[in-house]
């Protein structure tokens, strides 16, 4: 039982990293901790994805006469393109947190929804 | 010669045309472009969609490479289905964009909203078409991130809030359906949507699935605004260029709808979906709580596009009734309202769209006297209402004809009095905005308000008499959804 739990310490840090993220996400009220907050909860996944995609005693996927095991290159490539549309996820995140600070002149959530209701 | 590539054209066409918008600045011909672009979209899924009734599903090899290793395009009846919607709602609403974007961005910077528009269209269009999971939050991706971008070029500075709540609950969604693409792939192997289906039905289904299974749909869920689910929405739509309002309520929710259907009936299939998982039960409840309590919410907003939205995630409600029947009428039913409120709702927002274009608002107070001011504009606005609340001779009472049926064949007697009774909450909101258009007064003083322009007039009475048309002609309609619907029923057994 606790060989198994042990075994499988990659799912165990996945799931901490997501939970830590989502709840920054919920919990923080400062628009650029929000987004911190879901990169972590993305890596996650990032390093789920990854962690599946290695075989035990398995080398880079790179053909080589002498090695018979190799990790399967295919989750890594779809993290690829994962961490592309992360990346512009961010950017997006940031720039709209940039125009926001320009039109509120903050970027505490409650201090611009005391500023709506005002309008 | 070309026909054979037709599914690749159908994706490759608006993605060339999006960075080209950007590089043609010369006054309107960043329009002309994403004109062009959708409207062979919408030629190239009509010819498909032939096709596919034709001869049966289409597969296409991208890049020669062939299923499973490489992505494969996949056309069958439901796909070809919503892909004519998507890229039907873009090339009528494309005419209209010219006065719409110009007059609320200004000549300067209305290339950089085709080019969005074009990658959120592309996006779509791509969710709609692939037959590959991971391909699929892909496209979705591109449609999700081109749409926050669209809302947030709202000119009321709330719209940019709006767009950022939308993009983390948005990416939050999206990561859940990457992390259930993921663990299905860690059991099964595979990414191809019909070898994903053939090795799931093998295997008994067990903890990994069923944790694939609850990601994907909570995920989905968020994307579709699913009642809890719907709080990105109701700001989205309100604070929107009337545009992109009217183009994102008429297809992007209706595009996770497809893609939910998708998951539940082609990869998972109706036994694991509603017999091993309850789901069926689970999506009746939020349905019917969303019919009513977004409805009752909408009687209740000041603002007619905030109105609109709630009025969606009612509208999404009643798709997702069809679906928890789980019978072939059911789903019949949650395709065609997939149609008719695209229709009666991207009508109902061009109408409006040309409301607040000559008062420059949306606020109910404003409104006064609005039937004699602008009667075309109003007049479109109330027969869409008229097709919301599902009065005969219009779409919307074809869609809830074929829920009823289906929830009297399902046994659920009370379910169809239900939509009846909800459809009354329809009939408040609606008459609201009858009353102050047509049995109040102009306030004195009142500047002179024209009707809007033809360009805009036009595409919103071709949506408008569309959800009129198919109300009375209902072959077409009726004709696809229901082959489609049991070819997903057909997956199953």
């Amino acid at each position: 039982m606790m060989e198994t739990a042990l075994g499988l310490y990659n799912y165990w840090i996945a799931i901490f990293l997501m939970m830590a993220g989502f709840y920054i996400v919920v919990a923080h009220d400062n628009l650029i901790k929000k987004i911190v907050g879901l990169n972590i909860f993305q890596a996650s996944v990032f390093v789920l994805y990854i962690s599946l995609g290695k075989v035990t005693g398995g080398t880079a996927p790179i053909i080589d006469p002498a090695v018979t095991v190799y990790s399967n290159p295919l989750p890594h490539v779809l993290i690829l393109t994962a961490i592309v549309v992360g990346v512009a996820t961010t950017a997006l995140g940031l720039a709209l947190v940039v125009r926001i600070n320009e039109a509120y002149g903050t970027i505490e959530e409650e201090e611009i929804h005391v500023q709506d209701d005002e309008t | 010669m070309i026909t054979p590539h037709l599914p690749a054209l159908q994706i490759v066409i608006p993605l060339v045309a999006a960075p080209l918008c950007m590089l043609v600045r010369y006054r309107d011909w960043a329009w002309g472009v994403a004109l062009m672009a959708s409207w062979l979209a919408f030629g190239i899924s009509w010819l498909l969609l032939q096709q596919v009734l034709a001869g049966g599903p289409i597969s296409y090899a991208m890049g020669g490479w062939s299923a499973p290793i490489g992505i494969e395009y996949r056309v069958d009846l439901l796909n070809a289905f919503v892909l004519l919607i998507v890229s039907a709602i873009g090339s009528v609403m494309m005419p209209y964009a010219r006065h719409s974007v110009t007059h609320e961005f200004g000549h300067q910077r209305t290339y950089m909203f085709y080019t969005a528009y074009l990658l959120c269209f592309t996006g779509l269009l791509g969710v709609t078409i692939t037959g590959d999971a991971f391909n699929l939050f892909v496209f979705l991706e591109i449609s999700s991130l081109s749409s926050y971008v669209l809302i947030a070029l709202g000119n009321d500075r709330r719209a940019l809030t709006a767009a950022y709540q939308y993009l983390v609950m948005g990416t939050i969604g999206a990561t859940f359906i990457v992390i259930g693409i993921g663990l299905l792939y860690s059991e099964t192997g595979t990414l191809n949507m019909v070898d994903l289906a053939e090795r799931i039905a093998q295997m008994p289904p067990n903890r990994t699935i069923g944790a694939a299974f609850g990601f994907l749909v909570v995920g989905i869920s968020l994307k579709l605004a699913l009642f809890p689910l719907h709080l990105w929405l109701p700001n989205a739509y309100t604070y929107a260029p009337s545009m992109v309002s009217a183009f994102l309520a008429a297809t992007a929710t209706k595009v996770a709808v497809y893609v939910l259907l998708r998951f539940l009936f082609s990869v998972f299939r109706v036994d694991l979906s509603f017999g091993v998982m309850p789901l069926d039960m689970v999506l009746l409840g939020l349905a019917v709580i969303a019919m009513f309590a977004a409805s009752t919410v909408a009687i209740f907003q000041n603002n007619l596009k905030r109105m609109l939205a709630y009025s969606s995630v009612a509208q999404i409600g009643y798709m997702i009734l069809g679906i928890s029947f789980t019978n072939v009428t059911g789903l019949t039913a949650t395709l065609l309202h997939l149609f008719n409120h695209a229709m009666m709702k991207g009508g109902m927002f061009l109408a409006l769209g040309c409301i607040v274009l000559r008062v420059g608002s949306a606020t109910i107070g404003d409104l006064h006297g609005i039937g004699r001011r602008m009667p075309w504009s109003t007049a479109a606005f109330v027969i869409g209402g008229l097709s919301l609340i599902g009065v005969p001779l219009t779409v919307g009472f074809i869609s809830k004809w074929y829920l009823v049926l289906a929830a009297i064949e399902r046994g659920w007697w009370g379910v169809g009095l239900l939509i009846v009774l909800s459809s009354l909450l329809a009939v408040a909101y609606i008459w609201r905005v009858v009353e102050i258009a047509y049995f109040q007064r102009p306030p004195t003083g009142a500047a002179h308000v024209e009707e809007a322009p033809l360009s805009m007039l036009i595409p919103t009475w071709i949506l408008i008499g569309a959800s009129v048309y198919f109300g009375i002609n209902t072959e077409l309609t009726v004709d696809v959804a229901g082959r489609a619907a049991v070819a997903l029923f057909g997956a199953g057994s």
